[in-house]
């Protein structure tokens, strides 16, 4: 594992995050502390409060943190942005009912200005890549969810960024699409070789998808443990069943049991 | 081979069937309140019409009998309620029958009043639309207009009404289709405004959120996101508007002696106690914001399936 300092793609330090709400401040994160190397898939797991999603919304500068020091890129989250570090997938697709599927792939392609001739060999390059080439035409309504969600992931990927933040993306769809998704996501993973960071809040899916799983626990958001996956690279499904697959899904619901106390 | 024809043209006429029956299914409680209406608009026109039947009676030293009573309150000359049949013979008198550039033709008065309702639309949705792009832009104009838009609606429009017209003869303005066009405009601009500003505000956080991830400016998110996703709620606002518009032109028709258009019409209809005149107009300015919401639900329909958005 290259989690070496000077490698860190995303370095957080004692990193803290409280929001300020009616009922006093909430401590979103605190203290958390992380590196994620380049061409990692790490996982943030644990139940909802955990702050998982704000510690991926603060790497892509959409939260404010209120102590510590973060990184991306070994830029300030907000200089990250501006230089395209990442791409953001959230839980629903959102794509623009009005726009195409390639019109949508296309929408940060326009707001960044790439010339039409290279927005058009891109938005081919991504869908292909997601495995959508002769959908370009079709409008939103006319894709299943999984496909949507395929198409957004595409949106992320346009402009070609290293980094790939997605959040709890296929949460909303059903187990058998999921399990179809994380296998394309995986292929997709290795044919790119982009860091991946993903929240998510089911282990087999964090389990089967990361190099590293990082167990979070709520009030205040921490990190609970971190676990690096001993799984291959090559994962078909049937991985799931063998012994090396379940002993790591049980030390992270030993985790998440752990962060939870006395409340489970 | 005969059976299964002989089935196939029995299952075609039996979905057939099953179709029309859905049809009347579907169009019977509509026409049931329509003959409630038509049943109640004539008791209504016999009992109200009864007094000056038997005043007359009484005058002639007659008494009247029920047919003869009925008969009468259905065809006196100026009844306080025409009944149906008056109202539209009326209505196709001065419609079909008169030539359409003659002053007593509906069809002359409605292309009057039609033509203020699309000026005072056209002034009423670009003012709403403006108005709402700006408070969606800027928190300092939603405070210092919304208040007002909003006290606006209160002040009831047949007082502003003649104000309008004053003032704008006062300043030297001919003719009466400037001060109808400001009037129907004040009525319509405040659904589009209200609409509108529904429909920029309608994208969620995380769409927001998205754009933020591409660094894009509050303009690109303007033009690329709240304007596209504002049009259904446009559509929608639209067709209170333009039904809104016709109102105020009709009601800018009324005062001070206006004497082309619906309302004026239905003015002079009550000075002159015409009865039949004023729910001829009535129903021909119902006919036409009946026809200008279709028109615009049609448009409305083939932008949206245009723009992707309808299937």
């Amino acid at each position: 594992m290259n989690i070496l300092g000077q490698n860190a793609v995303i370095d957080a330090k004692n990193l803290c995050l409280t929001f300020q709400t009616a009922d006093g401040p909430v401590h979103a994160l605190k203290d958390v502390s992380l590196k994620i190397g380049k061409g990692e898939f790490v996982s943030f797991i644990g139940p909802s409060g955990c702050g998982k999603t704000t510690l991926l919304r603060a790497i892509a500068a959409l939260e404010e943190p209120t102590g510590g020091s973060l990184t991306v890129n070994g830029m300030t989250p907000d200089e990250a942005r501006r230089n395209r570090a990442y791409g953001y997938v959230f839980q629903a697709a959102g794509l623009y009912p009005w726009r195409t599927i390639a019109g949508n792939v296309k929408l940060p392609l326009e707001i960044m200005g790439f010339d039409r001739a290279e927005q058009e060999r891109r938005v081919e390059n991504v869908l292909e890549l997601v495995e959508l080439q002769g959908f370009g035409k079709k409008f939103p309504w006319q894709l299943s969810g999984g496909m949507q969600q395929r198409a957004s992931i595409a949106r992320a990927l346009a402009f070609d960024a290293d980094i790939l933040l997605m959040d709890e993306p296929f949460g909303a769809l059903d187990e058998i699409v999921r399990d179809h998704l994380n296998e394309q996501l995986l292929a997709l993973w290795a044919r790119t070789g982009k860091t991946i960071g993903f929240v998510t809040h089911s282990i087999p899916e964090a389990v089967y998808l990361s190099t590293r799983i990082v167990v979070m626990s709520p009030r205040p958001g921490r990190i609970a443990d971190v676990i690096d996956s001993p799984l291959p690279a090559e994962r078909p499904l049937g991985i799931r069943d063998t012994a090396e697959f379940i002993d790591i899904a049980h030390r992270v619901r030993e985790g998440l049991r752990a962060g939870h106390g006395h409340e489970v | 081979m005969a059976m299964k024809s002989e089935t196939g043209k029995t299952g075609r006429l039996y979905r057939l069937s099953v179709w029309s029956v859905r049809r009347m299914a579907n169009a019977l409680p509509v026409l049931a309140v329509l003959a409630a209406i038509v049943v109640l608009w004539y008791a209504g026109s016999v009992a109200m019409n009864a007094k000056w039947a038997y005043a007359q009676a009484e005058r002639a030293g007659e008494t009247l009998s029920l047919s003869q009573l009925i008969a009468d309150t259905q065809s006196q000359n100026r009844p306080r309620l025409p009944p149906p049949h008056q109202v539209f013979a009326e209505l196709w008198d001065s419609t079909v029958e008169k030539k359409i550039t003659s002053k007593r033709s509906l069809v002359y008065h409605g292309w009057v009043t039609l033509s203020a309702t699309f000026q005072g639309f056209a002034l009423g949705v670009s003012v709403g639309i403006l108005m709402a792009v700006g408070i969606v832009c800027s928190r300092t104009l939603e405070m210092s207009l919304m208040p007002w838009a909003i006290i606006s609606q209160t002040v009831p429009v047949v007082a502003i009404a003649p104000m309008i017209i004053v003032l704008s003869n006062s300043l030297g303005i001919d003719g009466r289709a400037t001060p109808k066009a400001i009037i129907s405009a004040y009525l319509c601009f405040f659904p589009v405004l209200v609409g509108m500003t529904k429909g920029l505000r309608s994208p969620d956080r995380m769409q927001l959120d998205l754009l933020k991830t591409y660094g894009a400016s509050g303009a690109a998110t303007f033009r690329k996101l709240r304007l596209p996703g504002s049009v259904p709620y446009l559509f929608t606002s639209l067709k209170v508007g333009i039904a809104a518009a016709l109102v105020g032109t009709v009601v800018g028709e009324l005062p001070t002696g206006a004497i082309q258009g619906l309302g004026a019409r239905i003015l002079i209809g009550d000075q002159f106690g015409n009865p039949m005149q004023i729910w001829a107009a009535l129903f021909a300015a119902a006919i036409l914001a009946g026809g200008l919401v279709t028109l615009i639900g049609a448009i409305q329909t083939l932008v949206l399936r245009r723009m992707g958005m309808e299937q």
